[in-house]
């Protein structure tokens, strides 16, 4: 079975997710995002590669963070951005998903970036458009967030330098999370020696070990000596569902505070994919302290969604 | 009409036969094995050399969509499906629309079908009315109306009590209680085998202990009520190993595996394929393994197809949008013969567990060639290949995880009361 994301040549075709991803490809994006960064810090922010080219948000779950950064890169790169909120529009109205692409497909789309509540829904879209088309993920239920994923890399590396010989935490809700799928995913590829994952098992999908993954399930212990730690956003929904009895006691045992990140190396730093919830995973004291580089992720992830846009915009 | 089968493979267990001989056929049975009977002129002489004769399949377990569902499969279709497929016999799940729970829409299929004179239709009953878990219907009217037994097809039975008084109702008459076991809460939500494919591809899980716990309950429930069941669609090695001890107990328990579940793990859901997206999951391949050695020792009894056609709107979906069942009537033979090839089980082996087992399963005729026997005949072609297609599938259902695969075994004949059917 060929991997979906990749053509014939072995070149992405898609970006659906960052397991079977090679390492070559990771780090060409990332490479590629550097050269994005500055175009950022410009008098006039753009460049011309996708000039011409129309780039369709297609959110059928709804994120409007997420959709500006998509839609801030695609600008950057000179490309047409039509925003389309279709849970208010044509599914609503009983459209099925293919037929709703197969509309946009005719209107000449030559990317599509896809939010989904199901995992795998990118998938069905990719292999259902022309060779023509290219799909980003941008999140699928609890599957994959791969931009997130790579942009999170960049900010390791941009950190750390290398990966060879860092301990990485990730922290919280890994059972509901596509960012902590699309991380393990990614820092087990580049060569992260130890991956950890902290938190009460009803929140420890099934299958972490196979993932490359050591399990903690007491943060105090999970968080000696790590260079990184990698925060996830707990949804207010797990209260129910018999997940989690209180936000306040999952803080207390889960939520990273100064005296807990003290256990962590002294440079070590603090990520979150956002949007924080201060006082349920993450102190305020911590979320705006020294070690956190929350708000440079925010940057690095439009510098690498250009790079993901460019690169399968040149890849045919 | 008087019919020859010549020089076929002549295969029952139950009869003891698993040799080359000849099977005439007068009046609907079998009339004589090899030499024929005084006065016997045979009108047609069908030349079996080379061919494989068996008894007709009985499918514990075939949705024909009807009534409700015409737009997934219409009985015309389905019966067509079957008999191409060598099965003479069909055990209907009663999660039809509306659901039979009453007499009148069980007389109404059982018409249908007479007077499409293909394969015969044994429905099973509702256990509960509209399959809600809460009500008791008419069973002994059900039974009447031909239903073979009772079951809430994939419908959770959440009340304990309810569950049991079912069985003592149905024990009242000597029916027979069909259950799939998945405890409904464990199950909730879930699409996927719970492990380490549903963690990483993000898809909510059935635990194996949705299984165990239910085959717990059930068998609990039989201890107190001694209530005859038969246990649909084992998925795991665990729920396995608690059916071998119940059985040695001596629990009056019967169970079947759809033969998907022979071949098929998580793994193959790939890239989120919705052909595979079945209940109850495909689990691991210990699971696989498993289920094959329980089938092949006896002690799950019977394989079935649980052909579910479903229609590309429902199945074009995201995985976890996508409706389960694939389409099987016509994929039974061939893969359980290749089942028994890898697991070096014997041929006859695997046919006895789709006919004469199915048949004392669903207590209906059929299952055997033994003289006197209702002449529902397989013939088929055990070293024929062909590549499955499903755009050429008669089934209405075109979904299947086995699409483009090689298979061994083909039917070229099927009759049904001693007429040729198909073929």
């Amino acid at each position: 079975m060929r991997n979906p994301q990749l053509n014939e040549h072995g070149e992405l075709q898609h970006l659906l997710s960052i397991e079977g991803l090679p390492r070559e490809i990771i780090t060409h994006i990332m490479d590629t995002a550097s050269s994005f960064l500055e175009v950022s810090d410009r008098e006039v922010k753009k460049v011309p590669l996708l000039r011409g080219k129309s780039v369709f948000n297609l959110f059928f779950e709804n994120s409007t963070r997420t959709r500006t950064t998509f839609e801030i890169a695609a600008t950057r790169l000179s490309a047409d951005v039509v925003n389309l909120d279709v849970r208010t529009s044509s599914t609503s109205k009983g459209e099925s998903l293919l037929d709703t692409i197969d509309n946009l497909a005719a209107m000449h789309a030559d990317m599509f970036v896809v939010r989904h509540a199901q995992s795998g829904a990118p998938y069905m879209i990719a292999s259902h458009v022309g060779p023509d088309i290219n799909v980003i993920n941008a999140g699928d239920g609890r599957h994959a967030h791969p931009t997130q994923g790579l942009l999170d890399m960049y900010t390791i590396r941009h950190f750390k330098k290398d990966f060879s010989n860092l301990t990485v935490a990730v922290v919280g809700d890994i059972l509901h999370s596509r960012v902590a799928r699309s991380d393990i995913h990614a820092l087990t590829s580049l060569g992260v020696p130890e991956v950890r994952a902290i938190g009460p098992l009803t929140l420890l999908p099934p299958g972490l070990e196979q993932m490359g993954v050591r399990v903690f399930t007491d943060m105090r212990e999970g968080l000696k000596g790590v260079d990184v730690i990698m925060m996830l956003r707990l949804q207010n929904e797990r209260m129910r569902g018999a997940l989690l009895p209180s936000a306040q006691e999952f803080f207390k045992h889960y939520g990273l505070t100064a005296e807990k990140l003290a256990l962590a190396k002294p440079d070590a730093i603090v990520m979150h994919p956002g949007p924080m919830n201060r006082g349920v995973e993450i102190e305020s004291a911590v979320a705006d302290g020294t070690q956190s580089v929350i708000l440079k992720q925010v940057t690095f992830g439009i510098a690498v969604r250009m790079a993901v846009m460019s690169i399968l915009a040149g890849g045919r | 009409m008087k019919i020859t089968i010549s020089n076929g493979r002549l295969v029952d267990v139950a009869a003891g036969l698993d040799r080359i001989g000849h099977l005439h056929v007068d009046g609907g049975r079998v009339a004589a094995i090899d030499a024929q009977p005084s006065g016997f002129v045979a009108e047609r002489v069908i030349d079996a050399s080379g061919l494989v004769v068996c008894p007709g399949l009985i499918d514990l377990s075939a949705r024909l969509r009807e009534p409700g569902f015409e737009y997934k499969a219409t009985l015309e279709s389905e019966m067509q499906a079957a008999l191409a497929g060598g099965v003479t016999s069909l055990v209907c799940p009663p999660d039809t629309d509306p659901v039979l729970d009453e007499p009148g829409l069980v007389e109404m299929l059982k018409h249908r079908a007479r007077s499409l004179d293909q394969a015969h239709l044994y429905p099973l009953g509702a256990l509960t009315v509209g399959l809600k878990g809460e009500v008791l219907t008419e069973m002994a009217e059900l039974a009447e109306a031909g239903c073979v037994g009772f079951s809430q097809a994939n419908e959770a039975l959440v009340d304990t009590q309810v569950m049991a008084r079912a069985m003592q109702y149905a024990r009242s008459f000597g029916f027979t209680v069909w259950l799939r076991p998945q405890d409904a809460f464990l199950a909730r939500g879930g699409v996927a085998h719970s492990g380490p494919v549903s963690g990483r591809l993000g898809l909510s899980g059935v635990p194996v202990s949705a299984e165990t716990v239910a085959l717990h309950t059930i068998f609990e429930l039989i201890r107190s009520n001694g209530c005859r069941v038969h246990l649909c669609r084992l998925s795991s090695a665990a729920g396995v190993e608690l059916v071998r001890l119940a059985k040695r107990e001596g629990l009056p328990v019967t169970a079947d595996v759809a033969v998907h579940h022979l071949h098929l793990t998580d793994v193959d859901i790939g890239y989120f394929d919705t052909s595979c997206r079945v209940e109850p999951p495909f689990r691991s391949q210990r699971d696989r393994e498993a289920l094959g050695a329980a089938l092949a020792d006896g002690t799950i009894d019977a394989v079935c197809s649980d052909h579910t056609p479903v229609d590309d709107d429902a199945k074009l979906l995201p995985f976890g949008e996508a409706e389960p069942g694939v389409t099987g009537l016509e994929l039974l033979l061939p893969l359980a013969l290749s089942w028994a090839q890898r697991a070096g089980v014997p041929m006859a082996t695997a046919i006895a567990r789709m006919t004469t087992d199915a048949a004392r399963i669903a207590g209906c005729e059929g299952g055997s060639l033994a003289v006197g026997s209702i002449a529902d005949i397989c013939l088929f072609d055990p070293q024929a290949h062909w590549v499955v297609s499903p755009a050429t599938l008669r089934s209405q259902g075109h979904h299947t995880p086995f699409a483009q695969r090689e298979l061994q075994g083909r039917v070229r004949a099927t009759l049904v009361g001693g007429r040729v059917a198909f073929g």
